[in-house]
């Protein structure tokens, strides 16, 4: 969005020099400081700015982790206590990459409820959606290699049973595998492609957010209200108004991340983990990292076969499928009105669909047997629905509330609304309807 | 744009736009080839193994787990009450009917004896202890079945190793063995 609006003015000489050569400043300037921002942001919308943050707190400790480690199945264990022990700090170095992959994906999980809840998918954004969804993906691929690095029994037994998801496939599926594993069985050939893979993913990812950035610089944030903006008065300046608010929402954010760090730096691991793995016994119970338990309830729930899929391969294409599904979200939803807030249905439906994700990880971290087995069929199944049943009836038959005109008239209308005296119509100043 | 506007036929510059960028196809899929091929199982991997095994300390009911291609491979000495539960089993309630079995041909039953390493060698039982579903190792005599029990998605396996129960889709699989001896197992 720079050039036909930049407001970028250089006032030295070397300023000018630069701007007349390569204006990076100016795409920084229009891009951070001058880019119009909705002024009804809420904090849901920090966590943008959180995860550009979390993302260099893992590159930044993960490349100096990478200067202690070693990739082969005789030393990995033992450099990771290596570098508990022994090197400076390396404690810290650790638990904050750690605990960074957990918090990373708390706020990307809170990112993606901010953006179904407000409809922040909807025309003209799609892009900037499914870019967000590569985003998502990217991470999973980086979490999953990163977590087998350590080379403890939960390490070795995630990527067996991850890598097996290939096998559910007819025909091919050994072979790719395989060629996953570089062998028959998860060794030191797979060890070594997952460090190496694992340094490379962060810097796709780091690709794949300048894009979506860029997409979002495109067509401009969405808002509470999900009414475009329509006026200058609808706005204020990226710089001070939206990097303070980011910027304490980051500082909280951190303060709950280092409150992990340092007091309870194990509480989302797990204890199975500093066992060094052992390819001849398989702990009693493997379970994936919280932030996977949602999608490891639904592999699990599909206990039996449909058709000529069977149990295994309806188990692996369910747990894809709840990824892929979010790719078709701007299509599904058939509602014109972007904002829960103006629909009363939807609201429902959305916190429903919250409460279920998290009772799908409950759900994942129980024994599959039993009640439990039960239980994520008919969470999984509501999990589906929403998306491909849900959304697209609701657009069709529920009434929305009204819509404010503008931006503008809905943060005075809430504004008058509290103070309780000014009706809305006196408090907007005419330059509003502009 | 280059053809010829008068016959509206190619011209030798069509074609030669065309050979260079096939060329130019070819000679890129075959410098991505190695990068994409140094993926597979590397020759030390592959490399033919097969290893034997003592089973003269094996009394009945007892197991041995021996690793085979980076894999665990049990061997059990069953004992009578195990082979009678084994066989006492009708076909149609087995949720894979094959036996799975690398030393019969493909489409044999999933019969106790033929899951068994055959007439006279029923009490041993050979097989990649392998759970089919993701790959975990199944405990055993555990289980719904008496047989093993994979405790990381709950697929149930009788004293056959068949499949009983949950979303383990086949039995486990019996690798190429055979007694080079009465106490003497050759397994690959």
């Amino acid at each position: 969005m720079s050039g036909d609006h930049s407001t970028y003015n250089p006032t030295t000489g070397f300023g000018k020099w630069m701007d007349s050569r390569l204006p990076l400043m100016r795409l920084t300037h229009d891009s951070f400081v001058s880019y119009p921002v909705p002024r009804n942001l809420n904090y849901a919308y920090t966590f943008g700015a959180i995860l550009s943050m979390m993302l260099v707190v893992q590159l930044l400790t993960g490349i100096v982790l990478a200067m202690h480690y070693a990739a082969s199945t005789g030393i990995a264990f033992n450099s990771v206590e290596h570098i508990m022990r022994d090197v400076n700090f390396g404690w810290l170095l650790r638990y904050m990459h750690a605990n960074g992959a957990s918090f990373f994906f708390v706020a990307v999980y809170l990112h993606i409820a901010r953006g179904m809840y407000y409809g922040s998918y909807k025309a003209p954004r799609e892009v900037l959606w499914i870019l967000g969804v590569v985003i998502l993906l990217l991470m999973m691929a980086t979490a999953f290699m990163g977590y087998v690095l350590p080379w403890g029994q939960m390490s070795f037994w995630g990527a067996t049973v991850i890598t097996g998801f290939f096998t559910a496939f007819p025909g091919i599926g050994e072979t790719i595998q395989q060629f996953l594993l570089g062998g028959f069985a998860v060794d030191n050939a797979t060890l070594n492609r997952f460090y190496s893979l694992h340094y490379l993913l962060p810097f796709m990812i780091a690709g794949v957010v300048v894009l979506h950035v860029w997409a979002l610089h495109v067509t401009g944030q969405t808002n509470p209200t999900g009414i475009e903006i329509k006026s200058k008065t609808d706005t204020v300046q990226f710089t001070p108004y939206a990097t303070i608010k980011d910027g304490l929402a980051t500082s909280v954010f951190l303060l709950v991340f280092c409150w992990f760090v340092f007091y309870m730096p194990n509480f989302l691991g797990h204890a199975d983990n500093y066992i060094q793995a052992n390819s001849l016994k398989t702990p009693a119970h493997i379970v994936p990292e919280w932030y996977f338990l949602p999608f490891y309830a639904i592999l699990r729930a599909i206990t039996f076969s449909i058709g000529p899929i069977d149990s295994k391969l309806g188990g692996v294409l369910a747990m894809f499928g709840s990824i892929a599904v979010l790719f078709l979200l701007p299509w599904l939803d058939t509602s014109k009105v972007r904002s829960a807030v103006y629909r009363p249905w939807y609201k429902l439906f959305f916190w429903l669909f919250v409460a279920n994700a998290i009772f799908l990880g409950w759900l994942g971290a129980k024994p599959a047997e039993g009640t439990y087995t039960t239980l994520a069929q008919i969470s999984t199944l509501f999990y589906f629905a929403f998306f491909l049943v849900i959304l697209p009836v609701l657009g069709l038959i529920e009434t929305p509330r009204r819509l404010p005109n503008s931006i503008t008239e809905a943060v005075l209308a809430k504004r008058s609304g509290s103070g309780g005296s000014k009706p809305a119509a006196a408090a907007a100043s005419p330059e509003t309807r502009g | 744009m280059t053809a010829n506007d008068a016959s509206g036929e190619p011209t030798r510059r069509d074609f030669l736009y065309i050979a260079t960028g096939m060329a130019g196809v070819v000679g890129a899929a075959t410098a991505v080839w190695p990068f994409i091929d140094q993926m597979a199982p590397d020759a030390s991997t592959l490399a033919a193994s097969s290893i034997e095994v003592n089973v003269a300390s094996l009394e009945p009911g007892m197991s041995l787990t021996v690793k085979w291609r980076g894999k665990p491979v049990f061997i059990r000495n069953r004992t009578d009450k195990e082979i009678e539960e084994a066989k006492a089993v009708a076909l149609d309630d087995l949720k894979d009917p094959l036996a799975r079995n690398a030393n019969l041909q493909a489409g044999a039953e999933a019969t106790d004896i033929d899951r068994s390493a055959g007439e006279g060698n029923e009490n041993w039982l050979v097989m990649i202890g392998v759970c089919t579903h993701l790959g975990c190792i199944p405990l055993g005599q555990a289980g719904d079945f008496g047989g093993w029990f994979c405790p990381c998605h709950g697929s149930h396996y009788d004293t056959a190793g068949r499949i009983r129960k949950g979303p383990a889709p086949e039995n486990m699989a019996v690798p190429l063995f055979s007694f080079t001896s009465d106490t003497v197992i050759k397994i690959g």
